[in-house]
């Protein structure tokens, strides 16, 4: 535990002294600061039914911001280590294969959460100056977070894992970039190809993480959906863990 | 068992695709000692190191420190053992003092112990002008000594260092070398280099390794023997070298010799005895009762790089190199 604790603080610890932390929280800041604005401004147009929460998982900015940040954040976590040698001086202490994943797993995650921390201050903003007072929930707000929650596990997961197969943190986050970008446009396959009832149709309908989305942001938890997440995360983390010992059978 | 010898490598092997790292490596280290892991790159010593620091896990064969089995019982091994890999590899955007307490606490001292531990050995590295400094911002020389503090900051009965002076300069040399030979007696250490004065300064005994197989493992004074046998004797003396040549003709302790003008009226003999003999008294004698004048009489001893070139030699004509 005390080894797990010291890891998850170096990995936090060094978003916070290097630059690519602060930029990359500067950047998710503008994009979710551009979405609140453009959002507003259609609102101000034409008015629509719907809580404004529910408008905003639609933007484009909300998936850029998984799609382009996730990569960039995971991009360090073993490539970084391995280009450095520090992989060396870690592995010869006495941590164990697990911890060292769960640890960078578990960092990278804190730190995706943190540059979604901004978007709890415009519900607040909101309320503050409109005068529904159903325009802001406080479930489906909390829901939505829970969907980013798990957008995070399995984006961080997808992106650690890409970073433990290569030594080049641009090359690892290119791959990450490439997962995210090929599970985000399965989300549309339903929508584009006609695929009948069959099983195809099913299928494509439950990775549809778009969907996925859309109920989170309407204060619906669907176990499948969680499901869906926890799964590809254990999948990507149980990868990654068998990338860290292949160095003892390699 | 584990009072007797700190490190048993037994019939270590580790093959590659391809390749074979190293080949059926047998070796004993006693606790205390300094031992210096001597060859040429690409001999197999870096991969020795990682094995033995279970970074890696060997094809055949089987290694214990401090009598636990390097892959059975590679936590308690870990403990044990401070490694500094080759290129000494650090995090260069931490402190240095908040570097070596990451590392203590890795390594799982307590809050406490490993405050106390990281202030001993920022002490003993002379760290303490740039405890506060980002190692980023350090020298080499510097930065050399913060792989060696963590190597020692769980006080680890078994210390390697992969080419610990590599890069650095004949100041910082010196003062790393210092730092290791002081550890001598409460840590075992095990250096690995292709500097061949290193080990002479350094270790107690030297593994001479090529192709991944031990060629010789041995005191250093021993190894010194085994060559000195036909050492060589340097005289300049003033005389005429007709008259030189057929001197040492005549005598019949030298088997070799060669005459080389010097400064001056003087002449530069090198002289070769045969096995055993040690020339300078003959030499002297000699000179003396001719009334020449001599200025130098040395002998060279055989250094460990000669030692090192031969028995590396020998065995590249052994497999028909």
């Amino acid at each position: 535990m005390q080894t797990f604790v010291t890891l998850v603080r170096r990995e936090l610890g060094a978003f916070f002294i290097s630059l690519t932390g602060y930029a990359v929280m500067a950047g998710v800041l503008f994009l979710l600061g551009l979405s609140m604005t453009l959002m507003l401004k259609s609102l101000n147009a034409t008015p629509v039914a719907v809580p404004i929460i529910e408008l905003f998982y639609e933007t484009a900015f909300f998936w850029l911001i998984v799609l382009l940040a996730a990569p960039v954040i995971t991009m360090r976590s073993f490539a970084l280590e391995r280009a450095s040698g520090t992989y060396e001086t870690l592995m010869t202490t006495p941590v164990s294969d697990l911890e060292v994943v769960l640890a960078k797993f578990t960092g990278n995650l804190i730190f995706f959460l943190i540059t979604w921390l901004p978007l709890l201050a415009y519900p607040l903003i909101m309320k503050r100056y409109t005068s529904q007072p159903d325009a802001v929930a406080a479930g489906p707000l909390s829901t939505t977070f829970l969907g980013i929650f798990l957008l995070g596990c399995l984006f961080m997961s997808m992106g650690i894992f890409a970073s433990s197969i290569t030594r080049n943190q641009i090359l690892a986050a290119m791959n990450a970039f490439a997962m995210g970008l090929c599970l985000f446009f399965l989300s549309f396959v339903s929508k584009m190809v006609p695929l009948g009832d069959g099983l195809a149709s099913k299928l494509a309908a439950h990775i549809s993480m778009f969907d996925h989305m859309g109920d989170f942001v309407r204060g619906v938890i669907d176990t499948r959906h969680v499901t869906f997440y926890v799964t590809l995360t254990v999948m990507f983390l149980y990868l990654t863990l068998k990338v860290v010992e292949s160095r003892r059978w390699k | 068992m584990s009072d007797e010898w700190m490190i048993e490598v037994d019939n270590l092997t580790k093959r590659y695709a391809g390749h074979t790292a190293i080949d059926g490596l047998t070796f004993n280290v006693r606790p205390g000692e300094i031992v210096g892991f001597l060859g040429p790159n690409g001999a197999g010593k870096s991969t020795t190191m990682r094995i033995l620091s279970c970074f890696m896990a060997a094809t055949s064969g089987s290694a214990k420190v401090a009598g636990h089995d390097i892959f059975t019982q590679a936590d308690e091994v870990r403990r044990r053992i401070g490694y500094m890999p080759e290129n000494n590899p650090l995090h260069t955007d931490m402190r240095v003092r908040e570097y070596l307490k990451f590392r203590a606490r890795l390594k799982g001292l307590s809050r406490a112990r490993s405050r106390e531990r990281v202030d001993v050995v920022t002490e003993q590295c002379s760290l303490q002008d740039v405890a506060s400094k980002v190692i980023g911002t350090l020298s080499k020389g510097y930065r050399q000594r913060v792989g060696l503090a963590d190597s020692l900051v769980h006080e680890p009965d078994l210390i390697i260092l992969d080419e610990p002076t590599i890069g650095l300069d004949p100041h910082q040399i010196r003062s790393v070398r210092q730092l290791i030979k002081s550890l001598a007696g409460k840590h075992t250490v095990l250096i690995s280099t292709h500097i061949i004065p290193e080990v002479e300064m350094t270790c107690s005994r030297a593994l001479i390794i090529r192709s991944g197989r031990i060629l010789a493992s041995d005191t250093l004074d021993n190894l010194r023997k085994s060559v000195n046998e036909d050492s060589q004797v340097v005289a300049e003396i003033a005389a005429t070298e007709a008259d030189l040549k057929q001197c040492w003709e005549q005598l019949p302790e030298i088997e070799y010799f060669d005459i080389a003008p010097a400064e001056g009226e003087f002449l530069r003999c090198s002289l070769t005895g045969r096995a055993g003999a040690d020339l300078r008294q003959v030499v002297f004698d000699t000179v003396h009762s001719k009334g020449w004048k001599l200025r130098e009489l040395t002998r060279n001893r055989h250094s460990l790089e000669d030692i090192f070139v031969r028995i590396t030699r020998t065995d590249k004509e052994e497999e028909g190199f």
